[in-house]
């Protein structure tokens, strides 16, 4: 499949795969974070679990980019040796975890993106970003199944929950607009197969959202609302810089370091 | 002498030993059977559920000769389980101890593996172990409809209930038994 991409069409493609990974790479460094600090030894499980499944779907995603790019660089080249500015990952993955409903809102607005998209990208005409999304699906319809829960538990729960899991989503909504924005050669990808139009991908989205919202007694902001956006461009919030400090710190003050 | 009293105390506590002796090799030079492989890897026990084989986890998917070299295709089971190193590691262990020398394996990712890759023998030993095993088949239903009913490896009873989506590893799930009290881990349906 690989050898019938043009070079346009390859270079998209490679934007789009560190996209993905990066967003799963950032998404997975901040639920470690919970490690030790969560209110539940199970719910600390649980992160630590979602976070492990999305940093093998990183390794995958970032194996292909590598492969693609043909530069001699491997995904943890990828993923430890690359600047804020060259990181792709969606913005709403760098917000730190503030409380649990905070961390519970940003997780379920990122897990229904995740899985509508896995959903989608299992028609690729890649095979191989195909075959890595058939098997992400399963993991993620899972997360989807345990952060829906969680909205549904803390918004129809006591007064305190539901005004945490309220306030929660509405500090995080700013962010989730970024998820259906294209860039100027994802049409490249989207005319030839390879990911899908991002317009019914947020319809979707946004039915899932609305419902789980409303039965969980919980008001869903503005979909019209301003979006913050540019992670796509490399244009990030002032988060993820402490975040690649701390999860990059190793591989370059210890280059080539193995245990 | 450690190699034998290490497997009689594997062998008692269920465990599949790791001792194993030259079989696969052959005097008169040529490939040895692909079914002496199998059975052989079927010896390789999983490093989180050492009752469990990687052959009855539905691990290994392929064995094919490429000329003297022999190519093993495996699967793992979720995209970031850190046992996927380690067993590839025991696979290429395994074939080595028995006498093969070229060994290449191979990542597929397609089909993605499926709890109901899990052999039936598989199953009782995981029950045997303590360990719920996958209830029903891993229909999109079952990932995101209602609760599947889970019985407990313990008691057998069906009374039980979900603690956490996510247990001790990344393909288990905490449930604890209604009736007998016992928490126990869910091998859950993917």
């Amino acid at each position: 499949m690989t050898a019938q991409l043009n070079s346009a069409c390859r270079q998209a493609l490679v934007d789009y795969l560190l996209h993905l990974g990066d967003s799963d790479t950032v998404m997975s460094q901040r639920l470690c974070e919970w490690v030790g600090h969560a209110p539940a030894l199970e719910e600390e499980v649980a992160m630590a679990n979602v976070g492990l499944d999305l940093l093998g779907q990183a390794r995958s995603w970032l194996s292909y980019a590598a492969e693609l790019e043909d530069q001699g660089r491997d995904a943890d080249q990828l993923a430890f040796l690359r600047d804020e500015r060259e990181y792709r990952n969606l913005l709403i993955t760098e917000q730190a975890n503030g409380n649990f409903a905070d961390t519970m809102a940003r997780q379920f607005f990122f897990d229904a993106w995740h899985f509508h998209l896995l959903t989608a990208l299992c028609q690729s005409t890649d095979a191989q970003v195909q075959a890595i999304a058939r098997k992400g699906l399963k993991e993620v319809t899972y997360h989807l199944r345990r952060s829906t829960a969680w909205i549904k538990r803390l918004g129809d729960g006591t007064a305190v929950s539901h005004q945490k899991m309220q306030d929660a989503i509405d500090d995080i909504w700013t962010y989730t607009g970024e998820m259906f924005t294209a860039t100027s050669t994802d049409p490249l990808l989207v005319e030839a197969g390879i990911v899908p139009a991002s317009a019914p991908l947020q319809q979707q989205w946004l039915g899932y959202v609305q419902a789980t919202l409303q039965e969980a007694t919980l008001t869903c902001p503005d979909e019209n609302a301003y979006m913050q956006i540019g992670g796509r461009q490399g244009l990030h919030t002032e988060q993820l810089g402490y975040l690649l400090a701390e999860m990059q710190f190793l591989p370059r003050a210890y280059p080539g370091a193995t245990w | 002498m450690q190699h034998t009293t290490a497997a009689v105390a594997a062998s008692a506590f269920g465990l599949i030993s790791s001792d194993r002796p030259r079989t696969l090799l052959r005097e008169d030079g040529q490939r040895p059977a692909l079914d002496a492989i199998w059975q052989l890897l079927d010896t390789v026990p999983d490093p989180e559920v050492p009752v469990i084989s990687v052959v009855e986890l539905g691990i290994v998917r392929q064995l094919n000769w490429q000329q003297d070299r022999l190519v093993v295709t495996l699967t793992p089971t979720y995209s970031g389980c850190p046992a996927t190193q380690a067993i590839a590691d025991a696979i290429h262990m395994a074939l080595w101890q028995a006498g093969l020398e070229q060994i290449e394996l191979q990542e597929q990712l397609s089909p993605p593996w499926t709890t109901d890759w899990i052999s039936p023998a598989g199953r009782d030993k995981l029950r045997a172990y303590g360990i719920a095993p996958p209830a029903g088949s891993a229909s999109k239903r079952t990932l995101l409809g209602e609760e599947p009913e889970v019985h407990c490896p313990h008691c057998g009873s069906v009374h039980t209930s979900v603690i956490s989506e996510f247990g001790s590893t990344a393909c288990k799930a905490l449930y604890r038994c209604d009736d007998c009290r016992e928490p126990f881990d869910y091998f859950k349906c993917i």
